[in-house]
């Protein structure tokens, strides 16, 4: 049963709950991340998380450590995309990182395609796209005044300016305006190999079937324009646990 | 003087009777013993660090080696893409300094920032993009310096995995097998603030300019010292060897001044994911706990700090904060900047200081820089590029 007196989730199975959990918990680095906690609130002085949002990396550890698998759901769905990831919390004196169990906590969100988790990166997809079929994760023409409203004229100006601002960078790998700087096609296909081989597509398949379809379509045209066969990429995660 | 019972009770060490000392061995294991071990079990191939080498002390006392040349710049998509005098200032001071340097296009980007910003990977894609970097390092013949400091703690992180789950190696090889490429891994992972830490003296020889009446805060990455914090290089002379040296130890080697303030051990608020989708958040965490805090308690000409997206939240949040008038005005930029300034770098064609947010005039006259004349320079550059004169801004240009 929930910590809390006005749990939410109440209409969702327990077995549901719990089958997340023991995903969570059977995740390798799970057993070196959480080792019982003092509630001494060291991690939640040092978390900026907390300072505006109701989040605490000591209830995480202490959820997690007693198995209340009520409040874990609750944390899944309703705190954890409050986490920074800076690992600030590592500070704690008996070597816990809340913020490691998050990232953990995260994939297995994503994993089975929860709608909080597809809410909380909902404006973020096309970021992924980004980074799974460049290479790189931000690049010069997302500095677009619209995107960052809050970052001033400076944006306006760079936008304004791009090519002939990206061109007035002296290395030679920075002359680019849709990459951070020039990834070299075998080496975008190669990552595209990566993302095959660990079942990552499936992944995205889950939380933006949209996003999915459109990678899909762009690498492996170029894929196979560069002789590749793709079925020799097919995921290997599952192989290993054959 | 009688000693009072008061005395005898509180009678804290002031800081100058201190001493360093570390009495107890390190806490935890040593990496390379364990890396070498996995090399001569055949399961992996550890890339040395090349020689020369300066030797610097991390947290725990260890050794750690720093390469002086012959470096692969694992580049930050965060540094190229939005803030790219910061990569152009790097490669500049390896210029400056005579090095042998190599600038990849087989590299990508670790994935970290989408990854603690999503989740959309898992350990072994993680790892495979950490070892196809490092592989192609070993192949291209240079050995990887790591520009960003979420690369740098990602890669620990992974380093950690490796080191601990055969599970996860057994994947790694197998992804590796496929692209055709050894399991390579470095020796050390090198962020590139440690190679400025290490060549500090030799920058310091080259200073044009007079900072003496220049004084700075430092903001330290969470990637940097809290991710597996014992890689990171500490030195005793520094602030009783109880915080990172890197960043400070450059500051005081150019004779600026270093600023405390209370919030030297908090983030900056990126958030990875709020700062593409939630900014409110980094926006308020950046103003009101970093920011605003130096201005009070240092009211510095200029906060450096050695990550990608330290120096984004803490320079970009800092417009919108005036409409709340917030007591914010503090130029943000990276070590590698303000050390290639220091040696005479153009503060637009180098360090390309037009892509910050926060004005840098005030900052520049007191650094002893002309901004108009080097901004007219700038434009004549662009302005022949627009007119097709030429293609780009080459580095001889940049150099001279
Ligand atoms: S990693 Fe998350 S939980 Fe840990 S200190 Fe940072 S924001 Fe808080
Ligand atoms: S710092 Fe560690 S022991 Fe203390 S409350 Fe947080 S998780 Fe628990």
């Amino acid at each position: 049963m929930s910590i809390y007196a006005d749990a939410k989730y109440s209409e969702v199975p327990v077995e549901t709950k719990q089958a997340l959990f023991d995903e969570v918990k059977a995740d390798m680095r799970y057993e070196h991340q959480l080792y019982g906690c003092y509630e001494c609130g060291i991690c939640v002085a040092a978390c900026p998380s907390a300072r505006f949002y109701d989040f605490s990396p000591r209830v995480f550890a202490q959820v997690m450590a007693r198995e209340d698998v009520d409040t874990f759901y609750e944390l899944l769905n309703d705190s954890v995309w409050d986490c920074s990831q800076c690992f600030s919390c590592t500070r704690c004196p008996r070597q816990n990182n809340p913020g490691a169990v998050i990232t953990i906590m995260r994939e297995v969100a994503v994993n089975h395609g929860l709608q909080s988790a597809k809410e909380a990166l909902k404006s973020y997809s096309r970021i992924i796209y980004k980074i799974m079929s460049t290479g790189t994760q931000v690049a010069p023409d997302m500095l677009q005044p619209d995107f960052f409203p809050d970052w001033g004229p400076d944006v306006k100006q760079v936008s304004e300016n791009l090519d002939v601002w990206r061109r007035c960078v002296p290395p030679e790998t920075m002359h680019t305006t849709e990459l951070a700087w020039d990834v070299s096609e075998k080496t975008r296909l190669e990552l595209y190999m990566i993302w095959k081989l660990t079942g990552n597509l499936e992944m995205i398949e889950k939380i933006d079937e949209g996003i999915f379809m459109i990678l899909e379509e762009v690498m492996e045209e170029l894929l196979e324009e560069n002789g590749y066969d793709i079925d020799d990429f097919e995921n290997l995660l599952e192989e290993d646990e054959e | 003087m009688q000693q009072t019972s008061a005395d005898k009770v509180f009678n804290p060490p002031t800081l100058s009777s201190r001493e360093f000392k570390r009495d107890n061995p390190p806490p935890t294991e040593d990496y390379r013993e364990k890396l070498f071990e996995l090399e001569k079990a055949g399961e992996l191939e550890v890339q040395r660090v090349p020689e020369p080498y300066v030797e610097l002390e991390t947290k725990y006392g260890r050794i750690k080696k720093i390469p002086y040349q012959m470096t692969w710049h694992h580049k930050s998509c965060g540094q190229c893409g939005h803030i790219p005098g910061y990569s152009t200032a790097i490669f500049w001071l390896n210029r400056k300094l005579g090095f042998d340097y190599h600038d990849p296009r087989d590299q990508t980007s670790c994935t970290a920032w989408n990854y603690y910003a999503s989740s959309t990977s898992n350990s072994a894609a993680q790892a495979g993009i950490a070892v196809r970097n490092f592989s192609q390092a070993k192949i291209d013949g240079y050995f990887p310096v790591i520009h960003c400091g979420t690369s740098y703690g990602h890669y620990k992180e992974t380093r950690e995995q490796l080191l601990h789950y055969p599970v996860l190696r057994r994947q790694v090889r197998k992804i590796m097998d496929r692209l055709k490429m050894p399991f390579v891994f470095p020796e050390e992972i090198v962020h590139y603030s440690e190679w400025v830490h290490a060549m500090r003296d030799r920058i310091a020889e080259m200073q044009v300019l007079d900072l003496s009446n220049v004084t700075v805060t430092v903001h330290p990455a969470c990637h940097y010292h809290k991710l597996v914090v014992e890689d990171a290089v500490y030195d005793r002379d520094l602030f009783d060897g109880q915080r990172t040296a890197v960043i400070s130890g450059l500051v005081e080697a150019l004779g600026a001044r270093v600023g405390d303030y209370s919030t030297w051990h908090d983030c900056c608020g990126f958030g990875f994911r709020h700062i593409l989708v939630s900014r409110d958040f980094s926006r308020s965490f950046a103003t009101t706990r970093k920011i605003e805090r130096m201005k009070e308690e240092v009211n510095p000409d200029v906060t450096l700090t050695h990550d990608t997206g330290c120096v984004t939240t803490l320079d970009k949040s800092q417009f919108a904060a005036q409409a709340h008038k917030r007591n914010v005005g503090i130029p943000v930029m990276s070590d590698a900047q303000f050390a290639a300034l220091a040696m005479g770098a153009h503060p637009y064609i180098v360090c390309q200081l037009h892509w910050h947010g926060v004005d840098m005039k005030p900052l520049l006259e007191k650094m002893g820089i002309d901004h108009k004349k080097a901004w007219a320079e700038f434009e004549v550059q662009a302005e022949r590029i627009k007119a097709g004169e030429i293609e780009y801004i080459s580095w001889e240009e940049a150099d001279a």
